[in-house]
């Protein structure tokens, strides 16, 4: 089993959202570590040498990230990117859910790190519970002690805000993120200047996933180098991965990277349901490319997988067995992009409706081939051309199914109906 | 004659405490003016922006960015129903059509006596594990069936109106144990 519990080894633990159960357990054990015994600067250096990279899609690697800020400017923010809006993405929430305090301890070694006197934690409007439960957390943590004015007896201080969003994909781009907590429209900035020079109110700004930061106890605790080396080389740690769809037993499972996808599928979630076969998977979310049963020895690792056409994304695997419509998906996934394309920049807001209005007249059986053969040249419009990377994610699944399923997205074309729907109405074996 | 209940006018001061700067409590004023109204009317926005020193069009331009403010009245109670990939795979569309069955509406309408809106979005709730899955008040219900929905709907029923929920203690709850009905 390469399951390997390390940020989730205390699910489940009676009352770990509480002050008193999470301290019991070993809890603000890190950040009284980093704040005493530490530098600011050693904080960084040891998150660097533990290699650990984003995880909230890019993969970037978050000691760099931190070094980016430039020096003695100030003040300067960090904000926790809870914006989890992902098409099939659920790890954050069940961090905050299952163990809050760890995210918030997490949040407080960040923002030592990079000397941050406010930590914002953007969590998404649809996330309300959770929103109360951090809340509850934060001022359970002020109150010991953890949070305000000279935490733990040292001269760092730092509060924490928890934000709640309204209803929005693109907030989780940082620099939209940046605009929605400055009280505006949640539309993306311009980059250069990345936030790590002007960000938040034109202070120099780090923006990390929930799930990165939940790790920092564990990395100030155990050491940069005991992290690098669990997971692989250039893919360090765990993951925590998301898996839905047609499979016997969805959840979220933290496994060690480098394990092969199939494992992952096979033991963790009990295989494809009914006993079918796979026929596609999405390894990253809604934004990735479409992945076939073949590429199920691929490792669990960023690399590896960029290299099979696709990616890792924000670790959430969903997979479809042999009875799904590649378009039905398809017309969904572009039907959300066009949902929450900002409206900003047009190759994105316009290309989104145009792929959104083909999209639904493939589905219905009444788009003509010459009018299909157009669907390349609407995405090679915006892929590389928008302003961020909605756009272009809003092409990537379904350029890569159109490419993978062929034969099904022309046997749509003036069917009068979904011909996949109408096979599967069909009694088995008839 | 202000719109804005004490309360919420409480609120909204207590949130414009809390940042380095008055506007970035634009979100959180207007989740408490939703919370007064159900819904975000002129009059109440324009209160917000003098509480923040903002114009009204500057309110009111933020709201209309974010889809999980209203611009309309609404039943006393909110279904949101995901249909994005994980729970379409998993049945969304029999959930989609089993309420508008019953409720005798189609998504984005209340039903005649007021109590339900309901609506289906593409926008992924989180709740993939869960699929399918919708919120009820902000809360999730997830693992759906027909019968699970008509389950739901007669406890939501029968339950009180669901104000303040912006403050209301006891969030939080642990997957699995979401919403009114438990």
């Amino acid at each position: 089993m390469a399951e390997y519990r390390l940020l989730t080894k205390d699910f489940g633990t009676d009352g770990l959202e509480t002050l008193a159960v999470y301290e019991r357990i070993g809890g603000y054990e890190g950040l009284r570590k980093a704040v005493r015994t530490m530098t600011p600067d050693e904080v960084v250096a040891e998150v660097k040498t533990s290699g650990i990279r984003g995880r909230g899609g890019a993969g970037f690697p978050t000691g760099m990230k931190w070094s980016f800020l430039p020096k003695d400017v100030h003040p300067r923010y960090l904000c926790v990117n809870a914006d989890e809006s992902e098409p099939g993405c659920f790890k954050d929430r069940a961090l905050i859910d299952e163990d809050p305090h760890q995210l918030i301890e997490g949040t407080l070694i960040a923002a030592y790190a990079i000397q941050a006197p406010i930590a914002f934690i953007y969590i998404r409007g649809e996330y309300h519970d959770q929103r109360l439960l951090l809340e509850r957390c934060v001022e359970e943590a002020r109150a010991a002690g953890y949070i305000g004015r000279g935490i733990l007896g040292t001269d760092f201080s730092c509060d924490v805000i928890v934000h709640g969003g309204a209803g929005a994909y693109i907030c989780g781009e940082e620099t939209a993120l940046i605009d929605s907590l400055e009280g505006l429209r949640g539309q993306p900035r311009l980059k250069p200047p990345f936030p790590a020079v002007r960000g938040l109110y034109g202070q120099p700004t780090v923006v990390n996933n929930v799930e990165t930061l939940s790790n920092l106890p564990h990395i100030v605790l155990r050491g940069g180098a005991w992290f690098a080396s669990v997971g692989t080389e250039k893919s360090t740690g765990t993951r925590l991965f998301c898996c839905s769809g047609h499979i016997n037993r969805p959840g979220t499972y933290e496994m060690l990277l480098g394990t092969p996808i199939r494992e992952l599928l096979e033991e963790e979630c009990r295989g494809v349901w009914k006993g079918r076969s796979l026929k596609a998977f999405q390894p990253g979310g809604g934004s990735m490319q479409v992945l076939l049963p073949e590429h199920l020895d691929l490792p669990l690792d960023m690399d590896a997988v960029a290299k099979a056409g696709s990616a890792l994304g924000a670790g959430a695997m969903v997979f479809m067995d042999e009875t799904t419509c590649m378009v039905d998906i398809s017309m969904r996934l572009v039907d959300f992009y066009q949902h929450e394309s900002c409206g900003k920049c047009a190759p994105c807001r316009e290309g989104t409706y145009f792929e959104s209005d083909l999209m639904h007249r493939l589905e219905a059986g009444v788009l003509t081939t010459a009018e299909l053969a157009t669907l390349a040249d609407i995405c090679d419009n915006m892929n590389g051309k928008c302003f961020c990377p909605l756009g272009d994610t809003a092409t990537w699944f379904v350029m890569s199914a159109y490419q993978a399923f062929r034969g099904e997205f022309e046997e749509h074309c003036g069917a009068g109906g979904c011909p996949v729907r109408r096979r599967g109405a069909q009694p088995v074996g008839a | 004659m202000s719109v804005l209940s004490p309360e919420t006018r409480h609120e909204i001061e207590r949130q414009r405490e809390r940042y380095p700067q008055a506007r970035s409590a634009i979100l959180p004023s207007l989740w408490a003016l939703q919370h007064q109204l159900g819904f975000l009317s002129p009059e109440g926005m324009a209160e917000v922006a003098g509480l923040l020193a903002l114009t009204p069009s500057e309110v009111e331009a933020v709201a209309s960015f974010y889809s999980m403010y209203f611009d309309r009245p609404g039943g006393r109670h909110h279904l949101l129903v995901c249909i994005n990939v994980s729970c379409a795979l998993r049945g969304a569309e029999e959930i989609v059509a089993h309420l508008e069955d019953r409720l005798g509406c189609p998504s984005g309408a209340t039903t005649a006596d007021g109590e339900f809106t309901w609506e289906h979005t593409v926008e992924c709730l989180g709740a993939c594990g869960g699929a399918p899955a919708m919120q009820v008040d902000h809360h999730f219900q997830e693992n759906l069936t027909p019968e699970r929905v008509d389950a739901i709907l007669d406890a939501v029923r029968a339950a009180p109106a669901p104000d303040q929920l912006g403050s209301r203690p006891g969030g939080g709850r642990r997957p699995g144990a979401h919403g009114a009905s438990e």
